[in-house]
């Protein structure tokens, strides 16, 4: 049953863009905010979570008729924590260093609202693999999202691309500094916070209006 | 006990899960609207971590930790990679017995905190302490410090953003920032005010 390909491109575009999970259903800011110090840690963080979600998405709409309605999330869960153990096992076999940073936010994908949010929208009432492209597409919406939000607070917090220096030393000469601000914390609310009002003055604005 | 009483303010002030951890995102931004709801959330959080914190703390130490089963003669097994899914298994678990606690022994309470219960079992604010908890390896008496103070710091920051928005209903915001956008904004500010605390040293 496999389709045209132009409805999975569809679903795609919804996910990654016109429905974008972080910036127009307010979904998984958790972790959004806490891994953007630097480039590296983002972009590890979103091929996680895609992974996640799009296998998560998979599994539980190829189950959905056998799960009994009243225990679906705990089932659920069972089925994220379980890929959520594996992609930790993966991270700390092959990026140790990167996995360290992330810390504990690899397995907070578990409580991603994001991963739990696609399974409960949208794997129980479609078929496994519109639910799978729809998995990678928010996976990828996500990670843009990331990844964004990394590139300006490593640029401007630290004057770094993926560790690399990019600001040119005759501008700290000329008086730049970097923003010690984007480093910390309340740098990451800001650029969220702008970063909706550019989504949404673009596209109009999110259902999650006062 | 002065250790304890420092990392309690360590974890309400300067650590404060939500604004410099930013765990616990998801329910901030969605029930911090209206103040009464916000205080019945932020104490069924309190509670709950409260009890998950040092609940897990047992289990991990007991069962997990790479060593802990050597009373049943594994001394070499190492269960930590299972970490994951039992904490959120105890947290649901723990959740489900508290609603049905609740509800046979103070219905007035249960009231108040009756529809937010499910809603915490998947609060990343719940697994994240559990989680930290592990990683700095904190004792058995500093655990349920930590998951206390926690849990009051993320209280004290959602009633704190429910008041501001409430108030923001009276300004004027730009359109396309209203709602999300500008919660956002005053995330951050809130954030900024409560890394004056960082310079304290107790």
């Amino acid at each position: 049953m496999l389709k045209d390909k132009s409805e999975y491109m569809e679903i795609l575009i919804r996910g990654i863009w016109r429905e974008n999970p972080v910036a127009y259903q307010v979904l998984g800011i958790c972790s959004a905010l806490a891994v953007t110090v630097k480039m590296s840690t983002a972009l590890v963080m979103a091929i996680a979570l895609t992974v996640v979600t799009a296998f998560s998405s998979l599994i539980i709409s190829s189950l959905r008729k056998k799960i009994p309605s009243n225990i679906r999330i705990i089932v659920e869960l069972a089925v994220i924590a379980s890929l959520v153990i594996v992609t930790d096992e993966v991270l700390k076999a092959f990026f140790y260093d990167t996995s360290k940073q992330l810390s504990i936010f690899v397995g907070l994908i578990i409580t991603n609202c994001i991963v739990l949010g696609r399974a409960e929208a949208y794997a129980l009432a479609n078929d496994p693999i519109d639910s799978f492209v729809d998995g990678i597409a928010n996976g990828i919406g996500y990670g843009l999202i990331l990844v964004f939000v990394a590139f300006l607070r490593e640029l401007l917090g630290s004057g770094k691309f993926f560790g690399i220096p990019v600001i040119p030393q005759f501008l700290f000469d000329a008086g730049y500094q970097n923003m010690g601000l984007m480093v910390l914390a309340p740098g990451a609310f800001f650029i969220i916070g702008l970063l909706v009002w550019l989504k949404s003055s673009l596209t109009g604005p999110s259902p999650e209006k006062r | 006990m002065g250790d304890l009483l420092s990392l309690f303010i360590n974890s309400v002030f300067i650590g404060n899960i939500l604004l410099a951890y930013f765990l616990g995102m998801c329910s901030f931004i969605a029930v911090s609207k209206n103040i009464e709801t916000a205080t019945g959330l932020g104490f069924a959080v309190i509670f709950v971590l409260s009890v998950t914190s040092p609940v897990n703390w047992i289990i991990y130490h007991g069962l997990l930790a790479p060593g802990a089963l050597s009373w049943a003669g594994f001394p070499d097994l190492d269960l930590s990679f299972l970490k994951f899914i039992t904490f959120i298994a105890v947290i649901a678990a723990i959740v489900q017995a508290v609603e049905m606690i609740i509800d046979k022994y103070s219905p007035l309470l249960y009231a108040a905190l009756g529809v937010f219960l499910p809603l915490i079992a998947v609060n990343c604010a719940i697994l994240g302490t559990s989680l930290f908890m592990v990683e700095r390896d904190y004792t058995f008496i500093e655990s349920i410090v930590f998951g206390a103070g926690s849990g009051t710091g993320w209280m004290l920051a959602i009633v704190s953003m429910a008041a501001i928005r409430k108030k923001t209903k009276y300004a004027d915001v730009p359109k396309g920032l209203e709602g999300f956008g500008i919660t956002m904004i005053i995330a951050g500010l809130m954030a900024m005010t409560f890394m004056m605390f960082s310079g304290i040293t107790l």
